[in-house]
């Protein structure tokens, strides 16, 4: 079955990633601006990033019979040094005409301290300038429950609609206020030390397949590319029906995702 | 699936992890330790155990409020890049 995984840093995986990924299904992918495991020095480090997210990433998967879109921004994990971040900031108009960029993201908050929260207003404002849409991190561990309710009140006040905006990396104790609120979920299937693909799929048994998706959120990091089919093989294991599967690893993200017009993805 | 074929399906792998569980648990107490106040870690794992056998459903949604800061205001600045895995104490 086709997939979607709209969530991974392809800039840290190798070219056999997106020949595997391809032969179980990927049809689509989009790529989030996020922290390289280092702090880039100079803007110029980000503009050349945002040429890899925008040229070379595009070409590659291309390879592969894979549409890549991305996101841009300053991660929250370089945003504590708010000069920096904003100097950063005012290059991103200058890419955001690109034909394969989708939004803003992914923006958010890493731990919760007043510059992260400075910095992601700022981008929330420019999203809504723009109108564009956002592709939301949100803090790991004992920081997320915090973080995801300061970032829902900033999108409130920023005024932009929570249906163009998907808060990502959801768990069992954020997803139900997330979809309260009116916001798309993302979870994250990682191997180790955050959300399985079996708790991804307790999650959907439990709160259901509206405006919810998963992504591999695959980096440099411990991480599974291949993670979304896996998902979907677990979800067949279970006996969910095929449809089921295609709502959240297909028509859900398509939905989202072509609220842009950037996003072209056919159904089969 | 019923709760045999939930069993079947999961039995072993979750086994094993229960048995990674209390082999962690031992190795904490053959570990020295200078008799100062215990890990804050260590006791909110403890507690969080507690939840596994309470009776009480939504099991990982509770532990996971267990281990979140339940504080509402931005810090102001942060510390380091990564995270803890649970509060640390007030
Ligand atoms: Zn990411």
């Amino acid at each position: 079955m086709r997939y979607i995984d709209p969530h991974i840093h392809m800039v840290s995986r190798t070219t056999d990633d997106y020949s595997r990924m391809a032969l179980a299904g990927c049809a689509a992918i989009t790529e989030p601006a996020f922290w390289a495991g280092f702090d880039r020095s100079s803007p110029q480090g980000f503009h050349d990033y945002y040429r890899q997210l925008t040229e070379t990433e595009p070409a590659r998967a291309a390879q592969y019979g894979i549409r890549h879109h991305c996101w841009l921004c300053v991660n929250p994990k370089e945003a504590e040094d708010i000069g920096f971040a904003r100097e950063v900031m005012s290059i991103i108009p200058e890419f955001m005409d690109r034909s394969n960029v989708l939004g803003i993201g992914e923006i958010g908050l890493n731990k919760n301290s007043r510059n992260e929260l400075v910095i992601l207003e700022e981008h929330l404002a420019l999203a809504k300038n723009m109108k564009q849409l956002v592709l939301v991190h949100t803090p790991h561990l004992e920081d997320k429950l915090k973080g995801t309710r300061l970032i829902m009140d900033a999108v409130a006040n920023a005024g932009l609609e929570p249906d163009r905006v998907l808060i990502d990396h959801v768990e069992e104790h954020t997803v139900s206020e997330v979809l309260d609120r009116g916001f798309w979920a993302g979870m994250t299937l990682y191997p180790e030390t955050k959300c399985t693909p079996q708790r991804a799929v307790d999650i959907l048994e439990t709160y259901g397949t509206e405006r919810i998706w998963m992504n591999s959120a695959g980096d440099w990091g411990p991480s599974d590319p291949l993670a979304v089919p896996k998902a979907q093989v677990e979800m067949r294991r279970r006996g969910h029906t095929e449809q089921m599967i295609r709502t959240v690893t297909w028509d859900n993200p398509k939905t989202f995702l072509s609220r842009s017009p950037r996003f072209n993805v056919e159904d089969d | 699936m019923n709760r045999e074929q939930v069993a079947d399906a999961y039995f072993l792998e979750h086994r094993a992890k229960l048995l990674d569980l209390a082999a962690f648990l031992d190795r904490i107490d053959r570990a020295d330790h200078d008799g100062s106040a215990e890990d804050f870690r260590l006791i909110v794992f403890r507690s969080c155990i507690s939840k596994l056998i309470d009776g009480e459903g939504d099991r990982a949604r509770r532990i996971l409020d267990e281990l979140s800061d339940h504080t509402t205001e931005p810090i102001e600045a942060a510390p380091m890049k990564g995270a803890i895995g649970a509060p640390p104490p007030a």
